[in-house]
């Protein structure tokens, strides 16, 4: 799976994308999330208040309750602000 | 007809709304808003970051959603990215009808949803000082009145 960073989450993340085994028994945005946060460093401070995240999987704008277990891309960012 | 471009480059407002009229004689309107970096607050400039291929798609399916609701004759959508300083254009939608009503109202409809769902990301420089800029709650207003 290509997991995809963007703005302050993929400063603070110090990547831009990565490919990942999902590990077992995670089943929504969600659970990445937390599983992501666990990692430490970096990961510890962008994933730490999942109410400043948004997330698309397969590049559809998802909530966090949605499933990524077959997703080929899940990216995280903030609340977008273009225009 | 559609035309969705996201690019560094500048762009040219007359041109691309001479492009959604020329030859046609189904046209009686051409709408265009032109969005520019407002240089506040001793803004030196803004980056802009976006969602390679997600952002396309987006923008894609709510030119669709407009072509539904109005009776369009075109649309044309570009996006700006990377460092732009005050002054500068970054956004153009620009959206052609039989009738001014449809265009007017598909180019505010396009546009308040480019600033919520597109992926595209601002951060401001001011001088050394670089802050991302946060999402606003009036733009989620605005878009909430098209459900």
């Amino acid at each position: 799976m290509t997991l995809l960073y963007f703005a302050w989450i993929r400063q603070k993340v110090g990547r831009s994308e990565e490919q990942i085994d999902l590990p077992a028994g995670i089943v929504s945005v969600g659970d990445l999330v937390a599983y992501l946060k666990s990692r430490g460093d970096g990961y510890a401070d962008a994933f730490a208040d999942p109410a400043r995240l948004r997330a698309a999987v397969d590049q559809e704008h998802v909530s966090f309750d949605a499933p990524v277990d077959s997703a080929d891309e899940v990216a995280f960012f903030p609340p977008v602000t273009g225009g | 007809m559609s035309t969705i471009r996201i690019q560094p480059e500048d762009f040219d407002v007359g041109a691309e709304a001479n492009l959604l009229a020329r030859g046609r004689g189904d046209v009686g309107a051409v709408v265009t808003f032109t969005g520019h970096v407002r240089g506040e607050a001793g803004l030196t400039a803004l980056t802009l970051e976006h969602y390679p291929g997600m952002t396309e798609r987006e923008i894609a399916s709510h030119v669709r959603e407009a072509e539904q609701r109005w009776p369009l004759t075109g649309v044309t959508i570009v996006h700006r990215i990377g460092r732009l300083e005050p002054g500068a254009r970054i956004v153009l939608v620009a959206t052609s009808s039989g009738h001014r009503q449809a265009a007017f109202a598909a180019a505010e409809f396009l546009m308040d949803y480019l600033k919520t769902r597109a992926p595209f990301w601002k951060e401001e420089e001011r001088g050394d000082a670089k802050t991302w800029i946060a999402a606003k709650d009036t733009d989620e207003d605005a878009v909430r009145r098209w459900r």
